[in-house]
């Protein structure tokens, strides 16, 4: 190593060094000071306010996330009084005004939360940090979701999830800062059982292939739960990586298990590639213990439906909504979509529009964007005509209370997004549980965190 | 040992002055918000960290993300079990990753070259499947580490009472957020480039290079090369587990996405990017592709739109469909263009193009050409 005669010693390094970096570091400190004095996160200031959308754009649920965020850009519309109004219309009660929220126009930035719970977290930040969002909203993936909603708690800023099925999101991994309209795995079990137990009977042995994660784990759980209760025996329950593409290592062993039933406990494309390839597999020609093969998919949605074609005639599952209901705010929102983008919605896009209306509506209720008082008009909030039948955001785990529905692949569609027929629409109170038997805190909602 | 290089000494302090001001010079960009910058920082630390191997020794890990993952989840267990305290955090993750490193090191550098990049891209692979299925009781698979409400945190109650709801690191009592949290990122970043600099110009790193130029003329001399090339892979398993660490004290959440080989690739890209081999380069391609990362994937059709409203209708649609097949969801294909371009040009990286330019406004004379540019030009292979 080469030594200058008239080199610094370490010690005069670390003397300078650290005089620079206390001087420097504590300077710039002083400037960013006075972004701290408003009384919450990304107080709005201008005529303006943000909104934050977080949805998946690439992985294995980056269809629901486009359908998201073209439902996202429609509430904006109809907030900031352009397009027919859609849902503004029919909901009740109501106090949207259609001038934005507040008098304030309604402005979004978007991020792609490449269904990883990192990425959608740094996501959030940004919108947060840097473009002043005042909410956040989007899913797709509980995962993300829970790890979104714990980031927004810590700092202040309202979580309006979107799609987002995993019991914990609004069980033990509930927030004060998150509110989910979406249904529940343990709500898709109760609904789906009865039907189950109606058409396959008693008797049989299930099969469980579950995308390992949260949103997985509470599903198979609430699902096993549900079809045990019937008198099903489960074989066994295998956990499979999210976005594995080849399912055939997983569905291999159902074929020698003995089971009659398989359960696929898959969401997004991996339903449609498990789903495409246990049939391929000729699982729905086989018979086994005397039975004939069945596959079920507590989860349905019109996007996944699609894309697996054929392979989802008769197939059982749940929705949260579907655009062929008949109720006022169903027609409403389906038509308003249709002549944007010229397809009916999903139920995702369906779950996004609404959680940005009622965030709006709790704004103007509360006549603040002050999120603790937001979020006490949301909490026990009732309403209506959102395409659900009545409605209540319950106040002690942030949880949609209403009808959920059981669908089964049509037989014989008119067109190719009549795949999905309605065959219950299971009631809310049916649906109903107990929100202490999932655990979880929510949190205090003041003192309000500064992000 | 006891002085510096003058010329060292004026390019740690440039790059400490550099960093420190970052939030007034990336203002322009649109980065300067405190969570991208805490994301350089640590970035940078283990892109350092990482050159420390790969740009002394020339043996190409392709693992690295498994000691970054591993640093997250040790920092994140400290929460839990010790302290919200940043400082037993670090310890604790650095040790973690340290031993770590220590085991899949001594298996892995029983071979060079393209057998030791498979070893240790199995090893890390691997390390990131064990930590989504088999280990989640310790990991929570895809659902990541999490702090909750139930934690034990047994130092920290040894001293007070649990506050209402989820606790946020900190440091001595100081909640570690916003810009608080990069001053506290970026210290380690300027305390780890400088011993990075101590280290490429000590006899360790003498020896370091030695093994990259010729390893078989140091055996034949008599040098056991192996415990030098395991202190490198050490000391950089050690600067990503400290990485991983401060994104889990800037942001205390740890996924196993953080093993997976495309993050291990991630840092071979940004210290080829910058220029293996140099102390600032790798720090320049961990922000180059963090910033592409953050601000290009956040660009969207609005932005485009406004952003060519100055030409006329047609021709503004035409460049918005263009140039949104670039940004967006479509950065990588941006980066990806970058890349090829710097690998075909700039062999040496961002670095190289660095000294060329210098090269061109300083006057012909061999007497002041910088020895250290001389011996850094593409030379014919040995």
């Amino acid at each position: 190593m080469t030594l200058l005669k008239r080199g610094l010693s370490r010690r005069r390094v670390l003397q300078t060094g650290m005089a620079g970096i206390v001087g420097t570091g504590v300077a710039p400190l002083m400037f960013t000071k006075g972004a701290w004095a408003q009384e919450f996160c990304n107080n709005p200031t201008g005529d303006t306010i943000t909104i934050g959308l977080n949805v998946p754009l690439t992985g294995a649920y980056a269809e629901e996330g486009a359908d998201e965020l073209r439902a996202y850009e429609l509430a904006v519309k109809h907030l900031n009084g352009e397009g027919d109004g859609g849902l503004l219309n029919v909901l009740q009660p109501s106090a949207l005004k259609g001038n934005g929220i507040l008098g304030k126009k309604v402005a979004f930035v978007t991020s792609d939360s490449q269904t990883k719970a990192d990425v959608a977290r740094a996501g959030a930040t940004r919108m947060i940090e840097r473009d002043g969002a005042l909410m956040i909203t989007g899913g797709s993936s509980s995962g993300v979701a829970v790890a979104v909603q714990g980031l927004c708690q810590e700092m202040g800023v309202l979580f309006m999830a979107g799609l987002t099925h995993s019991n914990d999101t609004t069980g033990k991994d509930k927030k004060r800062y998150g509110f989910r309209h979406f249904f529940n795995a343990y709500q898709s079990g109760v609904a789906l059982g009865p039907v189950l137990g109606q058409e396959y009977g008693k008797d049989r042995k299930a099969y469980h292939l579950t995308a390992d994660y949260t949103w997985g784990w509470t599903q198979e759980e609430s699902m096993k739960n549900a079809t045990e209760a019937l008198g099903w025996e489960t074989v066994a329950a295998v956990r499979t990586p999210l976005g594995a593409g080849d399912f055939s290592q997983f569905l291999t062993p159902v074929l020698n298990s003995g089971a009659d039933v398989l359960i696929l406990n898959h969401y997004g494309n991996d339903m449609i590639n498990s789903l495409t390839q246990a049939v391929q597999f000729g699982m729905r020609d086989r018979e086994v213990n005397g039975k004939q093969f069945q596959i079920v998919v507590p989860l349905f949605s019109e996007l996944m439906a699609k894309g697996a074609g054929a392979n989802i005639k008769g197939i059982f599952g749940t929705s949260n909504w579907h655009w062929n209901l008949q109720d006022a705010g169903t027609k409403a929102f389906t038509k308003s979509f249709g002549a944007e983008y010229g397809a009916p919605p999903s139920q995702a896009a369906h779950t996004c529009y609404v959680q940005t209306l009622l965030y709006a509506d709790a704004c103007e209720r509360a006549g603040t964007f002050y999120p603790p008082e937001v979020i006490k008009a949301l909490e026990g909030h009732e309403f209506d005509g959102m395409g659900n039948g009545p409605t209540l955001y319950r106040a002690a785990d942030h949880q949609c209370m209403k009808s959920v529905l059981v669908v089964r692949g049509n037989e014989n569609p008119t067109s190719e997004y009549d795949v999905l027929n309605v065959v219950q629409e299971v009631s809310r109170d049916a649906v109903d549980y107990d929100p202490a038997i999932f655990g979880g805190d929510l949190g205090p909602a003041e003192p309000v965190p500064m992000c | 040992m006891l002085a510096m290089p003058r010329k060292d000494l004026i390019l740690f302090l440039g790059f400490a002055a550099a960093v420190l001001a970052m939030p007034i010079w990336l203002q322009p960009f649109g980065a300067a918000y405190p969570d991208l910058l805490n994301r350089f920082a640590i970035f940078a630390i283990f892109a350092v960290g990482f050159n420390i191997l790969f740009g002394l020794t020339g043996y190409l890990s392709f693992g690295h993300a498994a000691f970054f993952g591993v640093g997250s989840y040790a920092a994140v267990w400290s929460f839990k079990l010790l302290s919200m305290d940043a400082v037993p955090a670090l310890l604790f993750a650095v040790i973690i990753s340290g031993l770590f490193a220590l085991a899949i090191g001594f298996l892995s550098l029983r071979r060079s070259g393209i057998y030791f990049s498979i070893l240790t891209l199995a090893f890390a692979q691997m390390s990131y499947n064990l930590a989504y299925s088999v280990f989640t009781p310790i990991t929570n698979g895809e659902t990541g580490l999490q702090l909750s409400l139930n934690d034990k945190r047994y130092l920290d109650r040894m001293f007070f009472e649990a506050g209402p709801g989820l606790p946020s690191p900190t440091l001595f009592g100081v909640t570690l957020n916003g810009y608080v949290a990069f001053y506290f990122c970026a210290f380690f970043l300027i305390a780890t480039f400088f011993i990075a600099q101590r280290v490429t110009g000590s006899p360790l790193g003498m020896m370091l290079k030695g093994i990259k130029s010729n390893q078989t003329r140091m055996n034949y001399t008599g040098v056991n090369t192996r415990p030098y090339t395991l202190a490198a892979f050490v000391i950089s398993g050690m600067y990503a587990g400290l990485a991983g660490a401060l994104l889990a004290i800037t942001d205390p959440l740890a996924g196993a996405e953080r093993m997976q080989w495309t993050a291990s690739g991630e840092v071979v890209l940004m210290t080829i990017l910058g220029g293996a081999g140099t102390l600032v380069g790798p720090v320049i391609g961990a922000w180059l592709i963090k910033y592409f990362e953050n601000i290009f994937s956040a660009i969207n059709d609005n932005i485009l739109t406004q952003f060519w409203g100055f030409l006329p209708e047609g021709a503004q649609h035409a460049a918005v469909l263009i140039s949104s097949k670039f940004v967006g969801e479509g950065w990588f294909l941006t980066l990806g263009l970058v890349f090829v371009l710097i690998v075909v040009f700039l062999p040496g990286g961002v670095m190289e193009g660095v000294r060329r330019i210098a090269a061109l406004f300083r006057p012909k004379n061999p007497d002041s050409a910088d020895a250290g540019t001389a011996s850094t030009k593409p030379q014919p292979a040995e």
